[in-house]
C-alpha cells in the first residue's frame, strides 16, 4: 500500500559519484534534498579502478572543485599515492592522478553527506517516477512510499537491469553483488525515454600475500604532492604513500586467452551491450592487437584496509577457470589467489541526446540525469555531470538562470556537449583530445576559469572568491611588469644566461622575452630581477605558462571568440525544423531530434553541414524579426544573447 | 592573419570586356589601399567619398598588374551593408585571377558560395520574405562547389590528398594516444620523426599547388599537343597559330630536344601551350615506334589534342591507333590539305571518331579561325558558368592548400622551438581540416576513431 512519506524539493536517485555531487549541490543551495541508495554502505563506492583523476579526468576533478564540488576534497582526504602524469609534455596535458583507499573514500563521502544540512540519506530502491502533465510530482519506492518532490535527478549508474557476466556465469546484480534496479528501466520507458544497453568490465582482485613482488617493477608516488582541491595546501597533505607495481602479460597469457575465446560471453553473444573502446578487456586487446606480444599490467592497492590488489589492464569476462590460468601466467602472479573474479557488466542507460545542456530531459519538466546512466564511463565524468545536474535542478526551483558551461570554459562543457550532441554509441570517456581549446582548459587554471561561476551559483564562499580575484590580479600585474622590465647585456646577466645554458644577450631584452626561452623560467632569473616581490608558487606557475605559450594561447583565444559568436546565436526551443524547406532532409531530421540551443551546437551535430548552418541563420534572422514585429519591442535582431557563463 | 573580409569575382569569366572583383567587409578599404596606385595624387582610396569611382592601377609591389577603375562604397548603403570595394579590370582569366589572388594575399578570404547574398540578408539589406530564395542560392552554390571540387581533382590528386590526410591523422593520433595514455605509449624521439614527416607533407602540398589541373589550365594555359604523321602540316599549323601579330608569351625549350613548346594567348586572355611533336617525322621503323610511344604519353598528359590528317592520303593503321588513343580525350581533328584532291572524306572520319572535325587548308589559311573558336568553346565559351567554376574551385583549392601549408609550417616551428608535443597536434589537425575542405570531408570523430583503431589504450 502506498503512502506519502515526506515532501522534498529535490530527490536524487543513487549515491554514487554523480548522485553525491548532485545532492550536495542542491542541499548546499538550500533546497530540501533526499538521496536514495540501495545500500548506505555503497555511498561513493568505487567498484572498478582504485584511483581518481588521470589524463583529462584529473582536469574534471579540479573543475568540479572550482565550482564548489566535493570530489577533489574527498580524494585529498583519502589518497594513498599521488602522481602528476605527462610532466614531460606541455602544461595543458599535465594530469593529476591519485590512488584512493576505497573504503576511506566511501566513508569520508558518507560522512560529508550525513552532515550536510538540508540533506537526507535514505536506503531504498526507487521503482517509479511520478509525472503529471509532463511535470515531476515525486518518486515511489519498492515498499510503496511516495516522496513528493519538484525535481528528480537520476544517477543510477550501472544498476538498471544490470547483469554481471563471466563465462557462462550470469549474476543479475549490480557491481560488487549489490542488488540491481529492475523496475526503473520500465518506468523510464513508460515516460517515453529511449534507452540504450551498454557494457563495461572490471579485472580480478588478487590477494596481496600471493603476489611475488620481486618480479614486479615498483612505481612510487611523487614526492611533491599537488592537491586536487584548490582549498588545500601541499604541505597539509603530506603522508606516507604506497606503491603501485608494473608487470606484463606473456605470450602464454595470450595463448590461454586465444584458446578460450569461444567461451567468452562477448564472442558467444551472451553480452549484447556496447562496450567502450577505451577500456578494452584483455581478450579484446589480444584479438585487436594480435601483433603485440605483451601488454602492460599495473597492480594497484585497493586501500590500506585490505590485501586486495586491482589488476589494471586485465579486465575480462572469461570463465573462472580461464581467469585463474590467465592471471597466473603473468610474472609475479604465478601463485596468485583471486579474491574477486573479473566480470563484464551490462546495464541500461538513456540515449543522452534527449537531454538539454542543463541535463534536464526535454520531455519532462524537472527530471534530470547524471552519470553513467547518460552513457558516460568513469567516476570523474559522473561527478562532473552530477554537480551540473544538481546546480541546474536548484536553479530551476529557485527560479534562476540555468548554468551552462560551454566547450571553451571547461572539460565539463566538452563532456556534456559531446554527450548530448554527438550520437554516442559506446560508454563515453573523457580524453584531452576531445577538447579543442585544451591550451586554455588546463588543470592548473581551473580555479581561474570556474570559481567565479561557482561563486555566482552560491557554492563558493566569499573568501575563496576574493582569493581568486587577488590571484588573477597578481598574475596580470606581474606579467605587465615583466614585459616592461628591460635587462641590458651586462656582465651579470650574460654570466647567468651562460651558466643556465642559454645564449647570451645580443641586445637588451625584456624579462618576459627571457622567460619565453625554453631553457629559462621565472624562477631562475631571480638574481637579475631585483624588483621582484615574493609571489606564491601557483602565481609563478601561471606567469611561466602564460608567457611561454603566449602565441598559442592567443590563437586559441581568437578561436574561442569565433566559437562564442556562434554559441550566442540562440535557437528558439519551439523551432519547427521540418518547416524549413531550405534544409536538407538529413539536417532537418537531426535538428528536429537534437533540438540544439544555439547555432554553434547545431553545427556540431553530425549530418548538419555548413550550408545548413547558413540556412538556419537566415531563418533565425527572419524568425526573430517577425517576433520583434509581433511584440512590437526593440529586440535584438541577431538573436537572444546567452545569459549564462562568465 | 585572416579577417572576415570576403572577396570574389563578380562577373562571368572567359568573356572579353570587364572583370569585377568585389571585396566586402571591415578590411575592404585597407586591402585596396595596399594594392591600388592612383594615376596621380597620393590620397588613399579609403579617404575618398563613398560611392565614387577612381582610375588607377593595381600593383603587386612594383609590378603593375592592370589598369583599373575602383569603386568605393561605404557601409551601410551597399549590397552587403558592409564596406564594399569593386575593382573593374580588363577582364580575361589571367588578370582577374591575379588581382583576386593579390586581394586574398592582402587579408581577404575567398567568399563562400552565395556569401555576399547571405551577408546582404543577415545585414538586413534583403527583404525577409526572400529568405527562401537566399537559402536556395546558398544551398545550390554549395552543392555545385563540392561537386566541382571533386570533379576537378584528378584521380591521382584525390589519392594524394587522402593519403596526406591519413598520415596527418595517424601522426596526430599517435601523439594524442600518448598524451591520453602516457603509461602505455611513449613519445621519446617522435618530434624528430614528425619533423621529417611534416617536411615531406609540405613538399607534397607544394607540388599539389603548382600542379593542380584547374590552376594549371588557367595559369599555364591549355596544354595542347599537335599530333600527326609526317608532312601533314603540323609545323605549318604551329606557325599559323603563332602569328607575328600575336604576342609570344614565352619560348620554352622543349623538355626533350625534338619537341617544341610555344605559349600563345588567344582572344580573351586564354593561353594555349602548344607542343609540336616533331619527333614522329623519323621514318625508320624502330624509331617510328618510339615516336608513337612518345605521342601516346604526351597525348595522355595533354588537356587538348589536335590531330592533323592529310586528306590526300588514305588512313592507315597509325591513324587508327592514334584515334583510339585519343578517344577519351578532348580532341579536335583537322582534315588538312582540303585544297588537294581528297582521298579521305569527312564522312570516312566521322565513322571512326566522335571528336569534332574541321576541314582546313594551311596553305590557304583556311579553317584556322574556326579551330580557335572551337577551342574557346570547348574550354570556356560553351558554358560560361563552368569556366567560372573551374576558376573559383581552383582558387578554393589553392587557398585550402596554402592554409594547410601554413599550419604545417607552424608545426615545424613548434618542433624547432622545442615546444611540447601537445602543441603540435593543434596545427596538424588544422592542416587535416583544410585538406578535408577540398574533398568535402569534415574531421568529425576521425581522430578519436583513429586513436582507438591504431593504439591499444586504457586500463
Amino acid at each position: 500500500m502506498s503512502f506519502i512519506y515526506e515532501e522534498y524539493d529535490v530527490a536524487v536517485i543513487g549515491a554514487g559519484h554523480a548522485g553525491c555531487e548532485a545532492a550536495l549541490a542542491a542541499a548546499r543551495l538550500s533546497l530540501k534534498t533526499i538521496i536514495f541508495t540501495v545500500s548506505m554502505d555503497s555511498i561513493a563506492m568505487m567498484p572498478c579502478n582504485p584511483n581518481i583523476g588521470g589524463t583529462s579526468k584529473g582536469h574534471l576533478v579540479r573543475e568540479i572543485d572550482a565550482l564548489g564540488g566535493e570530489m577533489g576534497k574527498n580524494i585529498d582526504r583519502t589518497f594513498i599515492q599521488s602522481r602528476m602524469l605527462n610532466m614531460s609534455k606541455g602544461p595543458a596535458v599535465h594530469s593529476l592522478r591519485a590512488q584512493a583507499d576505497k573504503k576511506a573514500y566511501s566513508d569520508s563521502m558518507r560522512k560529508v553527506l550525513e552532515n550536510t544540512p538540508n540533506l537526507t540519506p535514505r536506503q531504498a530502491e526507487i521503482v517509479d517516477i511520478l509525472v503529471e502533465d509532463g511535470k515531476i510530482k515525486g518518486v515511489k519506492t519498492y515498499s510503496g512510499s511516495i516522496y513528493p518532490c519538484r525535481a528528480v535527478i537520476i544517477c543510477t549508474g550501472t544498476y538498471l537491469n544490470a547483469r554481471c557476466i563471466y563465462g557462462e556465469t550470469v549474476h543479475k546484480t549490480g557491481p560488487n553483488g549489490l542488488s540491481a534496479a529492475v523496475y526503473l528501466s520500465d518506468a523510464l520507458r513508460r515516460l517515453g525515454i529511449e534507452l540504450f544497453r551498454f557494457k563495461t568490465g572490471t579485472p580480478a582482485r588478487i590477494d596481496k600475500r600471493t603476489i611475488d613482488f620481486s618480479k614486479l617493477i615498483e612505481q612510487k608516488g611523487d614526492e611533491k604532492i599537488v592537491p586536487f582541491s584548490f582549498t588545500n595546501k601541499p604541505e597539509d597533505l603530506k603522508r606516507e604513500q604506497v606503491s603501485c607495481w608494473l608487470t606484463y602479460t606473456t605470450p602464454e597469457t595470450h595463448e590461454i586467452i586465444r584458446e578460450n575465446l569461444h567461451r567468452s560471453p562477448l564472442f558467444s553473444g551472451e553480452i549484447k551491450g556496447t562496450g567502450t573502446r577505451y577500456c578494452p578487456s584483455i581478450e579484446d586487446k589480444v584479438v585487436k592487437f594480435a601483433d603485440k606480444d605483451r601488454h602492460q599490467v599495473f597492480i594497484e592497492p585497493e586501500g590500506l584496509y585490505t590485501n586486495e590488489m586491482y589488476i589494471s589492464g586485465m579486465s575480462s569476462s572469461l570463465p573462472e577457470d580461464v581467469q585463474v590460468r590467465m592471471y597466473r601466467s603473468v610474472p609475479g602472479l604465478e601463485n596468485a589467489h583471486i579474491v574477486r573474479n573479473a566480470y563484464a557488466i551490462e546495464y541500461d542507460c538513456i540515449n543522452p541526446s534527449q537531454l538539454k545542456p542543463t541535463l534536464e530531459i526535454r520531455n519532462i519538466d524537472g527530471l534530470f540525469f547524471a552519470g553513467q546512466i547518460n552513457g558516460s564511463s568513469g567516476y570523474e565524468e559522473a561527478a562532473a555531470q552530477g554537480i551540473i545536474a544538481g546546480i541546474n535542478a536548484a536553479m530551476k526551483l529557485l527560479g534562476r538562470e540555468p548554468v551552462i558551461i560551454d566547450r571553451s570554459q571547461a572539460y565539463i562543457g566538452v563532456l556534456i556537449d559531446d554527450l548530448i550532441t554527438k550520437e554516442t554509441k559506446e560508454p563515453y570517456r573523457m580524453m584531452t583530445s576531445r577538447s579543442e581549446y585544451r591550451l586554455i582548459l588546463r588543470q592548473d587554471n581551473a580555479d581561474l576559469r570556474l570559481t567565479k561561476i561557482g561563486y555566482k551559483v552560491g557554492l563558493i564562499d566569499e573568501d575563496r572568491y576574493q582569493a581568486v580575484l587577488y590571484k588573477e590580479k597578481c598574475i596580470e600585474e606581474e606579467i605587465q611588469r615583466l614585459k616592461k622590465t628591460v635587462i641590458g647585456a651586462n656582465r651579470e646577466a650574460q654570466e647567468l644566461l651562460i651558466s643556465l645554458g642559454s645564449s647570451p644577450l645580443a641586445t637588451a631584452s625584456t624579462l618576459a622575452d627571457l622567460i619565453r626561452r625554453p631553457e629559462l623560467s621565472y624562477e631562475v632569473l631571480e638574481s637579475i630581477d631585483p624588483e621582484r616581490k615574493p609571489l606564491p608558487e601557483d602565481v609563478i606557475e601561471q606567469i611561466n605558462i602564460n608567457l611561454k605559450y603566449e602565441g598559442y594561447i592567443e590563437r586559441q583565444q581568437r578561436q574561442i571568440e569565433q566559437f562564442k559568436k556562434m554559441e550566442n546565436k540562440r535557437l528558439p526551443e519551439d523551432m519547427d525544423y521540418n518547416a524549413i524547406s531550405g534544409l536538407r532532409l538529413e539536417a532537418r531530421q537531426k535538428l528536429q531530434k537534437f533540438r540544439p540551443l544555439s547555432i554553434g551546437q547545431a553545427s556540431r551535430i553530425s549530418g548538419v553541414n555548413p550550408a545548413d548552418i547558413s540556412v538556419l541563420m537566415v531563418y533565425l534572422m527572419q524568425h526573430n524579426a517577425k517576433k520583434t514585429k509581433e511584440t512590437n519591442t526593440n529586440g535584438d535582431l541577431s538573436g537572444r544573447e546567452n545569459q549564462d557563463g562568465e | 592573419m585572416k579577417t572576415d573580409t570576403i572577396a570574389a569575382i563578380a562577373t562571368a569569366m572567359g568573356r572579353g570586356g570587364i572583370g569585377i572583383i568585389r571585396i566586402s567587409g571591415d578590411e575592404a578599404f585597407n586591402i585596396i589601399d595596399r594594392i591600388y596606385r592612383p594615376k596621380s595624387g597620393k590620397k588613399q582610396l579609403s579617404k575618398k567619398k563613398s560611392h565614387t569611382i577612381h582610375y588607377g592601377f593595381i600593383a603587386d609591389g612594383e609590378e603593375i598588374i592592370d589598369e583599373v577603375m575602383v569603386s568605393i562604397m561605404k557601409a551601410p548603403n551597399t549590397y552587403t551593408r558592409e564596406d564594399v570595394a569593386e575593382i573593374n579590370c580588363h577582364g580575361g582569366i589571367t588578370v582577374t585571377r591575379k588581382i583576386l589572388e593579390l586581394v586574398l594575399r592582402n587579408g581577404a578570404r575567398l567568399a563562400e558560395p552565395g556569401e555576399f547574398t547571405k551577408r546582404a540578408f543577415l545585414n538586413g539589406r534583403i527583404d525577409l520574405s526572400q529568405a527562401e530564395a537566399v537559402c536556395d542560392i546558398i544551398n545550390a552554390g554549395n552543392e555545385i562547389a563540392l561537386k566541382n571540387s571533386l570533379k576537378q581533382l584528378r584521380g591521382q590528386e584525390l589519392e594524394i590528398i587522402k593519403g596526406l590526410r591519413d598520415n596527418l591523422l595517424r601522426d596526430t593520433a599517435y601523439i594524442e594516444a600518448a598524451i591520453d595514455d602516457p603509461e602505455h605509449i611513449s613519445l621519446d624521439g617522435f618530434s624528430r620523426e614528425l619533423h621529417e614527416h611534416v617536411e615531406k607533407y609540405c613538399k607534397i602540398i607544394e607540388r599539389l599547388i603548382t600542379g593542380s589541373r584547374s590552376g594549371k589550365l588557367i595559369k599555364e594555359g591549355i596544354k595542347t599537343v599537335i599530333l600527326g604523321k609526317p608532312n601533314v602540316g603540323k609545323s605549318s599549323l604551329m606557325n599559323l597559330l603563332v602569328r607575328e601579330d600575336r604576342a609570344i608569351v614565352t619560348d620554352i625549350a622543349g623538355t626533350t630536344r625534338d619537341t617544341l613548346e610555344e605559349t600563345i594567348v588567344l582572344e580573351n586572355n586564354i593561353t594555349l601551350k602548344i607542343i609540336d611533336t616533331a619527333g614522329i617525322r623519323k621514318t625508320d621503323d624502330a624509331v617510328e615506334k618510339i615516336g608513337i610511344e612518345k605521342a601516346v604519353r604526351m597525348a595522355r598528359e595533354a588537356d587538348l589534342v589536335i590531330y592533323v590528317l592529310d586528306s590526300s592520303t588514305p588512313i592507315d593503321e597509325n591513324d587508327e591507333s592514334i584515334l583510339s588513343l585519343i578517344e577519351d580525350k578532348k580532341a579536335i581533328l583537322l582534315l588538312n590539305k582540303s585544297d588537294l584532291e581528297p582521298r579521305i572524306t569527312m564522312d570516312d572520319i566521322r565513322k571512326k571518331t566522335n571528336h569534332p572535325i574541321i576541314s582546313t587548308s594551311f596553305t590557304e589559311r583556311k579553317g584556322v579561325d574556326e579551330l580557335e573558336k572551337m577551342i574557346m568553346e570547348m574550354f570556356f565559351q560553351e558554358n560560361i558558368t563552368q569556366s567560372e567554376e573551374i576558376f573559383i574551385t581552383s582558387e578554393r583549392h589553392v587557398e585550402a592548400f596554402k592554409n594547410a601549408l601554413e599550419a604545417l609550417n607552424m608545426v615545424k616551428e613548434s618542433i624547432e622551438g622545442g615546444m611540447p608535443e601537445d602543441l603540435y597536434t593543434i596545427d596538424l589537425m588544422n592542416a587535416y581540416e583544410e585538406l578535408g575542405r577540398i574533398i568535402g570531408e569534415n574531421a568529425g570523430e576521425d581522430l578519436i576513431n583513429m586513436i582507438f583503431a591504431e593504439f591499444c589504450m586504457g586500463k
